[in-house]
């Protein structure tokens, strides 16, 4: 019986979500398992919330994710985890971004950010994993590399080995390859251990 | 971008459309952009031998896509939902005239309406327009299918109609892809007046050709491999098309499947012998009970919308849960602000709307990314319904309330729409001489399908030059005498030319021109971003409320406010995110305190 799993990508519009996705799909298709991811486009991806769904296993139907179904969840905003609850199950393992991005309500003044939100999960005892996006960008010297910090992260909790990953990116990825690995490789010691 | 035989590639169902397409041979696509259909066009393109095109609407595009057709080329038009009704005239009539070449009319619905203004299932056009439909479920469904359709076409002599849904336009998956063929038609006049002259004589002579090809189309049905039979257990049979199909699968994947690939016409035996095969008959359908009220309608009784929803998008939970009540127990959502879609930070349009929200006026929108407009913290859109509404709604208005109330309408609409179908109300405007002003937001570009040009843009789809449209002077030529051009972003100087013209006893175009920050031109260029001078911020908002990303509001304590040695009463001040400014200085246009610069004042 080959391994299955559903992965769903959330966060705000323009962070890489969907490369990362890709990067996750190819990683996954090269261990000869059946992939399907389902994207939004249009007038979602305008600095909105959005999702990424990611399945595989032998054989997948829906491209979706059902409610209570999502194994993991990589968001790439803090909030944006916790806006997919109902999708989580009690053994759902959740990669999050350290990183906050003011929803136009919260940056105009008009609602407080909700600052305590993981610790929703941590209530719920869903297994939780902050990953500093930012920071190891940063210290990777690419600012747009922390959606490859996250990928990172989650690689360790899929049965894909870290050099497929590695190929997938040398293959993928046409510019700041050694930046993306890097922080690849950071954000994969956060889950390893 | 020809590719090697028979090889896997990793593509989504618009991609796999536009592979299939070049596959098949076609020679001639024409399209206008539109969630979930754009991407297909704009993966056609990269392939050789193929003309394409953007098309000022799907109107159109469907005649284009017509005459190709008569040439005898195969021809794909590709369109959203909404765009067949813009094309319906001519669709309904293609129905009677057939084709040459195969002519192929891909149609992307949108339950759940994650980009559009209804979620109408376009099922209903085949039947309405006596066509037959083919519906693929998945990206390798999609690639073989459209080849399918392009043997249908011409082997039946009529316009194929070939519905797509989001979660198929969307999904990614593995498929086999295979090498190009050419149409059987050979390209040349063909002339044949019985035929392509619809004049009635002719029509109802075409319109017996349509009954005796629906009887030979519903034969075809039964014997086509796209309707498949999947032998389960037989309590309960599942009759079902598309992604809810892949859906029910999930949900239900030890039971007995009639799997539809030809949505329309239906394959009759093949739906009596299953219903009789098995003990309970249902019908899983997304959106509207169209093969649920057809299969009734042969004296068969099933379940359908009684069970399964009617209304937005399946997934397997929700097939499962309606036909089992089995369903797993789930957390309960968190309370969290939302975070809906914003104008991007420098965005030409976002100054349109805050000018507008500080006037008392009824403003009609129109379909684009300034239909955002109409979210807080601007909230200036009154209505919205379809693409180029906007000024015929405006002019409705004005004619009931009479007086002097035209001085409170606009329209507002983006230049692409206003090209798609805004030309005709402009000159209604002017011939049946309304007062109101017509805004058009001029970006250069179809912005929010993602920067397509336009016939106003000075390209083409193919990366041609291409004449750019003068909208002044065609504004001049429907009758407008008061057109008037500002830049947006000079937010002061577009007040004074809107108070001006919506005083005026006359119709009124403000054509607001200022590129889209997303076209490559614009991405190009060195930004220098803005910052906010804490020292002279007092907190008045007036910045925060242009709802820009780069923005927010930073609130202070007393204690704070003080620490900072601002007043106690001071509630906060504002912040510019670098990283994210556009540098367009629309917030330092309504700034009174000169807190905004680009280096930061004092430093």
């Amino acid at each position: 019986m080959k391994p299955s799993g559903n992965i769903l990508f959330s966060g705000v519009g323009g962070q890489g979500i969907l490369l990362a996705s890709e990067i996750t799909a190819y990683a996954l298709l090269a261990t000869g398992l059946d992939v399907k991811k389902s994207e939004v486009h249009g007038m979602a991806q305008r600095g909105g919330s959005v999702v990424a769904n990611l399945r595989y296993g032998e054989k997948v139907y829906s491209p979706l994710i059902d409610p209570g179904q999502a194994d993991f969840v990589v968001a790439f905003e803090t909030m944006e985890a916790v806006r997919y609850l109902p999708f989580m199950h009690q053994k759902t393992k959740v990669v999050v971004n350290t990183h906050k991005i003011a929803p136009p309500s919260v940056a105009t003044g008009k609602a407080v950010y909700p600052h305590a939100i993981l610790e929703e999960l941590a209530k719920l005892k869903i297994a939780t994993f902050p990953v500093d996006g930012f920071g190891i960008a940063r210290s990777v010297g690419e600012i747009r590399a922390a959606n490859l910090a996250l990928v990172g992260a989650l690689s360790s909790f899929l049965p894909v080995g870290e050099e497929v990953f590695l190929a997938v990116m040398e293959e993928r990825l046409p510019r700041k390859l050694a930046e993306n690995i890097a922080a690849f490789k950071k954000g994969r010691q956060i889950t390893a251990a | 971008m020809a590719k090697a035989d028979s090889e896997k590639l990793w593509l989504s169902g618009n991609e796999a459309i536009a592979r299939g397409a070049w596959e098949a041979g076609v020679t001639v696509a024409s399209a206008y952009p539109g969630t979930p259909s754009t991407e297909i066009l704009e993966n056609l393109v990269k392939y050789d031998d193929v003309y394409t095109e953007w098309a000022p609407n799907e109107k159109v595009a469907l005649e284009v896509g017509l005459g190709a057709s008569f040439a005898g080329a195969r021809v794909l038009v590709t369109m959203k939902h909404v765009g067949l009704n813009v094309a319906a005239d001519p669709l309904f009539t293609a129905s009677y005239t057939g084709c040459r070449g195969g002519l192929v009319i891909v149609n992307a619905d949108d339950p759940e309406m994650h980009s559009s203004q209804n979620e109408q299932d376009n099922r209903n056009y085949a039947f309405a327009a006596k066509l037959p439909m083919l519906e693929p479920s998945d990206p390798q469904e999609a690639l073989t299918m459209l080849k399918e359709a392009f043997e249908l076409s011409e082997k039946y002599d009529t316009p194929v109609l070939f519905r797509t849904t989001t979660r198929l336009a969307h999904v990614k998956s593995l498929i086999t892809v295979g090498r190009r063929i050419l149409g059987p038609v050979e390209v040349k006049i063909a002339k044949n007046p019985a035929k392509f002259v619809m004049l009635p004589g002719n029509a109802r002579a075409r319109r017996q050709a349509m009954v005796v090809r629906q009887q030979e189309l519903l034969a075809f049905a039964d014997t086509y491999a796209g309707n498949r039979l999947e032998k389960g257990d037989p309590k309960r049979g599942i009759i079902t098309a598309g992604v809810a199909y892949l859906h029910a699968k999930e949900a239900l994947p030890d039971a007995s499947f009639l799997k539809l690939g030809m949505s329309w016409p239906l394959p009759e035996q093949m739906i009596r012998d299953f219903a009789a095969s098995v003990d309970e008959l249902i019908i899983v359908e997304e959106l509207d009970p169209f093969h649920e009220i057809h299969i009734k309608a042969m004296g068969i009784s099933c379940i359908g919308k009684e069970k399964i929803p009617a209304t937005g998008e399946l997934n397997a939970a929700i097939i499962k849960r309606s036909l089992t009540g089995e369903g797993p127990d789930l957390f309960a959502p968190a309370e969290m602000p939302m975070r809906p879609p914003n104008m991007c930070p420098g965005c030409p349009h976002r100054a349109v709307f805050y000018n507008l929200s500080k006037l008392d006026v009824f403003v009609s929108g129109d379909i684009g990314c300034y239909t955002l407009g109409f979210l807080p913290p601007l909230s200036a859109m009154d209505s919205c319904v379809c693409m180029g509404a906007s000024i015929g709604v405006a002019h409705g208005l004005t004619k009931a309330m009479g007086g002097d109330q035209y001085k409170k309408t606009v329209a507002v609409i983006g230049d692409s729409t206003f090209l798609h179908s805004g030309i005709n109300s402009l000159a209604n405007m002017a011939y049946n001489k309304s007062h109101a002003t017509v805004l058009i937001l001029d970006n250069r570009i179809t912005a929010m399908t993602g920067q397509q040009q336009n016939p106003a843009s000075g390209g083409t789809l193919m990366g041609e030059a291409a004449h750019a449209i003068d909208l002044e002077q065609l504004c001049r030529a429907v009758g407008v005498a008061h057109v008037t051009t500002v830049n947006p972003h000079d937010i002061s100087g577009t007040m004074k030319v809107l108070k001006e013209e919506l005083e005026r006893d006359a119709t009124s175009v403000i054509i607001c021109r200022a590129p889209c920050v997303l076209i490559p031109e614009m991405r190009q260029k060195k930004i220098t971003p803005l910052t906010i001078s804490q020292a002279h911020c007092t907190g008045c908002q007036a910045c925060v409320r242009l709802g820009c990303p780069a923005i927010s509001w930073q609130p202070l304590t007393p204690a704070e406010a003080k620490e900072l040695g601002k007043k106690e009463k001071q509630k906060g001040y504002a912040r510019i995110s670098a990283e994210m400014c556009n540098g367009c200085g629309q917030c330092q246009a309504v700034c009174k305190f000169a807190a905004i610069s680009e280096v930061e004042v004092g430093s």
